[in-house]
């Protein structure tokens, strides 16, 4: 299984340095500095306020799978290979919700409410994706 | 704006693949058979609300309507449920006197596909509406302990309507719990069975005024009360509360209406994934969060056993992925006693639910 073939990511103005920090191994997300909350995916204002006042920060790369489904339709060229995958809904613990893969994992081992932590094995070019499995 | 407005005129066309025509072609079809309904001509229509055909503007040109009110709405299937909104507030309002709603899709001859491309989540293969179901279904069999056989009963009963429905895609194909179980995944835990059909055809509704429309051909049929409440949080991602929230907020529908759930003898409920359905009676309170297996598995939903048969002419399921449109259609017709073999004995109301991050319910009943 390779993560080179994935489909690449819509990259603007907002996600932009999520997707350059991931190439460092760090997982940004943004936090409201009125309500202290955080949110996914990246905004040009915090959905607390709608105003922007937000900072990026660290996650800490922990979560609980929320839930999860098996692909068995093929929907990505690239992805052909991989069949039959899993894709996992993170609840991060800082609150907001990623929709990610469950990395190395069997649909048999995913647990929902199981403790995960962020990887970063790879991606497309030079982009990484991250990808949660058991916590580490 | 209680028994203000009224269904007119009704338009179906054949639901199948139909690439020798296309939306347009489609919609004018059904367009023309809802004016024949009714007994009104183009040039009485003066609003217009047009849904997946491509362009109001040509749509208007080809069948020679200039209206006062116009407008093109996005394709997804609430839009069904947001037109008719719409349009009864035109009505109320005076801004048109015969608004005529088309709706025409020829996703199947085109071959759309729903799911792939571009999107936040497709680096990490997370496309599709069917995913987005799967996940919430998901986590609704852990927090309640609902499985995907509680899924069957919705599939198996809608295909028994559209056995009964020589219109319906499906008719002549009956399907048992077993081959609901069978059926392959698709996204799991949802299989092919839980997914609604992929098919060309078109939709027409034509409304008015309660007063105007007692003077045209067919009894009407009123729109009784309408409820709407929108939850955009974490649109982003599948809702967390399986719209429970928003759906609960619809429940005003009964106030609005006037009439209770028990004075209510039929349901139409927006079933592009069967979990659609469960949801949807959770939510609007026909049975408690958690408990619509139990609901559903003595053939509730079923004519002939339930006391809510739901969606009598096979739904999306088993009917025709006519996103709503066609849902509300088959309402109009059961309280016209248009129905033959699937008609519901002594049918007053009828409710819609959809269940979607725009929640809303209907409640249509027969004028008195």
């Amino acid at each position: 299984m390779s993560l080179d073939t994935r489909p690449k990511p819509l990259i603007d103005n907002w996600n932009r340095p999520f997707w350059e920090a991931a190439k460092q191994d760090k997982l940004l997300i943004q936090k409201c500095q009125d309500t202290g909350q955080c949110f996914f995916p990246p905004a040009p204002v915090s959905p607390f306020t709608g105003k922007p006042r937000w900072e990026w920060i660290e996650a800490s790369g922990k979560g609980e799978l929320w839930s999860f489904v098996v692909f068995h339709q093929s929907y990505f060229e690239g992805m052909k290979d991989e069949l039959p995958y899993l894709v996992g809904m993170v609840k991060l613990a800082e609150g907001p919700f990623m929709l990610t893969n469950l990395w190395d994992m069997h649909p048999d081992d995913a647990k929902i409410g199981m403790k995960l932590s962020v990887r970063f094995p790879g991606g497309p070019g030079d982009l990484v994706l991250p990808q949660f499995g058991p916590e580490e | 704006m209680r028994d203000k407005v009224a269904f007119a005129g009704i338009g179906t066309t054949r639901y199948g693949s139909f690439p020798e025509s296309d939306s347009y072609g489609l919609g004018c079809e059904a367009l023309n058979m809802a004016l024949d309904d009714c007994g009104l001509k183009p040039s009485d229509i003066d609003g217009l609300i047009v849904s997946r055909i491509p362009s109001y503007e040509r749509f208007a040109e080809t069948m020679g309507i200039n209206p006062q009110f116009c407008l093109l709405t996005e394709t997804a299937g609430r839009f069904s449920g947001v037109s008719l909104a719409l349009a009864s507030q035109a009505l109320y309002s005076g801004a048109a006197k015969y608004v005529a709603l088309v709706y025409g899709n020829n996703g199947r001859s085109v071959r759309v596909r729903y799911g792939g491309g571009d999107s936040q989540w497709s680096p990490w293969g997370m496309t599709s509406p069917g995913a987005i179901h799967a996940m919430m279904w998901r986590r609704h069999m852990h927090e309640f302990g609902t499985t995907h056989a509680d899924l069957g009963p919705v599939a198996t009963a809608f295909r028994h309507h559209a056995c009964l429905n020589p219109d319906a895609v499906m008719h002549g194909r009956p399907i048992s719990l077993l081959d609901h179980d069978r059926s392959r995944p698709i996204c799991e835990p949802l299989q092919l069975l839980d997914y609604c059909l992929i098919n060309d055809g078109a939709v027409a509704w034509i409304l008015t005024t309660a007063e105007r429309a007692k003077d045209l051909k067919r009894p009407p049929v009123l729109l009784s009360g309408y409820a709407r409440q929108d939850n955009f949080t974490y649109r982003s991602s599948p809702p967390d509360d399986y719209w429970y929230g928003n759906l609960s907020a619809t429940r005003s529908v009964y106030d609005r209406a006037g009439i209770g759930r028990e004075d209510i003898q039929g349901l139409g409920i927006y079933d592009n994934f069967s979990p659609t359905v469960m949801f949807s009676l959770e939510g609007l309170g026909f049975c408690k969060q958690g408990e619509s297996g139990d609901f559903v598995r003595d053939g509730t939903l079923q004519l002939g056993t339930g006391r809510w048969p739901t969606n009598t002419s096979g739904g999306h399921l088993s009917d025709s992925y006519m996103q709503g449109w066609g849902i509300i259609a088959e309402c109009v017709r059961q309280l016209r006693d248009d129905c033959g073999a699937r008609q519901i004995p002594n049918v007053q109301a009828m409710q819609y639910i959809c269940a979607t991050n725009i929640a809303q319910s209907a409640i249509l009943r027969r004028a008195a």
